[in-house]
């Protein structure tokens, strides 16, 4: 069984997953105030401009937080067996929700503050997940 | 005490004793609630003419609750913000009565989690609900409720040192006090808990975890439950069967992930001040803190959030008995068992206020003698995403 996809009609988040598509990390920014904008939405939420641009991540970033989910009982995620979930900063100043992969133990081996890079899990649906592993 | 507004009190309460409850449907349990919270109030089924109501009785939520009661109120409030939902009903009811819109507000909660085999915390997101944006930028990674609050915990840790040693205190200080409430008791073995005694902080870091670094023993029960709450005008207040318990500050506020944003500071931060305020009294004398314990680290960041110690401090501030219904220091926290040892059905804010209230009354089973002044925080959605904070300030004449 699958994990859980984007699911659409959802035209906020749709540029963002098709872009991943092409393995490509996109995230706004505002050109007047410099403000980034992330998760993606039509308007910025400093401002409420929808004058936008979509920039695309170089994928490198920092550990800003993590745990180690060692039970879910979604069929997709049970046999994976311990699996890190984690906030991650990228370097253009945005947080994303992602796993971090790469590592032979998550539980020791993930770190508050560790540089990762990013990777794709591509999907059967045709989109790609965003993970990262060790930079 | 400076002289506060006594605008509306709690004057009448009551907690479903029951937590697995097969057979009656939440609306049941909210109708039966009421009953007996008007009847402890000493007011009856026709006074009510306010209806706060957080959508939990599927079928006839909201809109549907006064048609199934059989009121017709003149005000209704739908505010379902989460598990604080209460906290901010008791605050519109506040401030409804001052208003002079209604005398009579009654707020009920009801649920069937676990008879319904709800896995709240472990059962993974995604698939359910409309499509949003925050589905889709969080379901595919597979965070589960326990992860989400368990990635604040591990901040706290990196940013101030913070230990499972600490942490673990709250589960310590919790399960004493529903060690003393029978209904408590009863909800362990009816929920098939094992070693149903006190607990010790080896207990709690032996116990397995979860989602890094939270342990079993960190985390709530997911219980059936429900109770009500009916909160009046001075005048009705006057004539109620037990002392009036003043609601004397109140604060809402939200709380969501942003780029940058520090992820150990909660909507408490700023509903707590805002309630404090309006209160005219200071943390320091609070008496009984009923913080929401869906985790551990819930109760840690709120005790810091609403200034009961300095940010990054709660670790040290938590540890050892200072949280028991016994410590000489304030606050005591949960009295009542709390989410983690007594009553969690999902939405645990409507316990926050009864506890408190009975706390003022005299009628806690971990009666801190002489109490006058309670606060009820209670927490909404998901600490690390998306939550929101209810903070209510009670006080005893």
């Amino acid at each position: 069984m699958a994990r859980p996809q984007p699911r659409f009609p959802e035209p906020d988040t749709q540029p963002f997953w098709d872009a991943t598509k092409e393995h490509k990390l996109m995230y706004q920014v505002d050109p007047k105030t410099g403000d980034v904008i992330f998760f993606p939405r039509r308007h910025s939420p400093y401002t409420g401009s929808s004058d936008l641009e979509w920039r695309e991540s170089k994928g490198v970033g920092t550990v800003y937080t993590y745990s180690v989910v060692r039970l879910n009982r979604h069929p997709a995620f049970a046999p994976l067996g311990p699996y890190a979930v984690a906030y991650v900063d990228l370097d253009e100043g945005f947080r994303i929700l992602t796993n971090v992969l790469g590592v032979a133990d998550p539980v020791n081996d993930v770190k508050i503050g560790m540089r990762v890079r990013l990777q794709w899990e591509d999907q059967e649906s045709g989109y790609s997940l965003p993970v990262f592993v060790p930079a | 005490m400076v002289s506060q507004r006594r605008d509306a009190a709690i004057v009448g309460i009551y907690e479903y004793p029951l937590r697995k409850a097969p057979g009656v449907t939440p609306l049941q349990i909210k109708a039966e609630c009421a009953a007996r919270a008007l009847e402890d109030a000493g007011l009856s089924w026709k006074d009510v003419d306010g209806l706060y109501d957080a959508q939990d009785g599927a079928g006839m939520a909201g809109l549907g609750l006064a048609e199934y009661f059989g009121f017709k109120p003149n005000v209704i409030d739908t505010t379902a913000v989460g598990g604080s939902s209460y906290e901010f009903h008791a605050s519109h009811a506040k401030r409804d009565i001052a208003a002079g819109k209604c005398k009579v507000a009654l707020l009920t909660y009801g649920s069937t989690a676990a008879s319904d085999m709800r896995r709240i915390g472990t059962g993974g997101m995604g698939g359910l609900g409309a499509a949003s944006p925050l589905s889709n930028m969080q379901d595919p990674w597979g965070m589960t409720l326990i992860a989400n609050y368990a990635m604040v915990a591990h901040r706290h840790m990196h940013q101030y040192g913070t230990t499972s040693e600490q942490l673990a205190a709250i589960s310590v200080a919790t399960r004493a006090h529903a060690m003393r409430n029978p209904e408590a008791v009863q909800a362990m073995t009816d929920l098939l808990f094992e070693n149903i005694r006190e607990i010790t902080v080896e207990d709690v870091l032996g116990s397995r975890i979860i989602a890094d670094p939270l342990h079993l023993l960190e985390c709530c029960m997911v219980s059936d439950g429900g109770g009500a709450v009916v909160i009046a005008s001075p005048e009705v207040a006057r004539d109620t069967k037990h002392k009036p318990v003043w609601i004397i500050g109140s604060g809402e506020a939200t709380k969501y992930a942003e780029n940058g944003s520090d992820i150990t500071v909660s909507a408490a931060a700023q509903s707590g001040p805002v309630a404090f305020a309006e209160a005219g009294v200071t943390p320091q004398e609070i008496d009984i803190a009923m913080i929401y314990d869906s985790f551990t680290i819930t109760v840690l960041c709120m005790l810091e959030d609403l200034g009961f110690c300095k940010k990054g401090e709660g670790g040290p501030f938590v540890a050892g008995e200072r949280l028991h219904y016994k410590s000489p220091l304030k606050p005591v926290i949960n009295t009542d068992g709390g989410g983690l040892s007594s009553n969690h059905p999902g939405m645990r804010g409507l316990f926050l206020l009864l506890e408190a209230a009975r706390q003022l009354r005299g009628q806690s089973t971990s009666q801190v003698e002489g109490a006058r002044l309670a606060v009820a925080h209670g927490n909404g959605g998901m600490l690390a995403t998306s939550h929101t904070g209810g903070t209510i300030i009670l006080a005893r004449d």
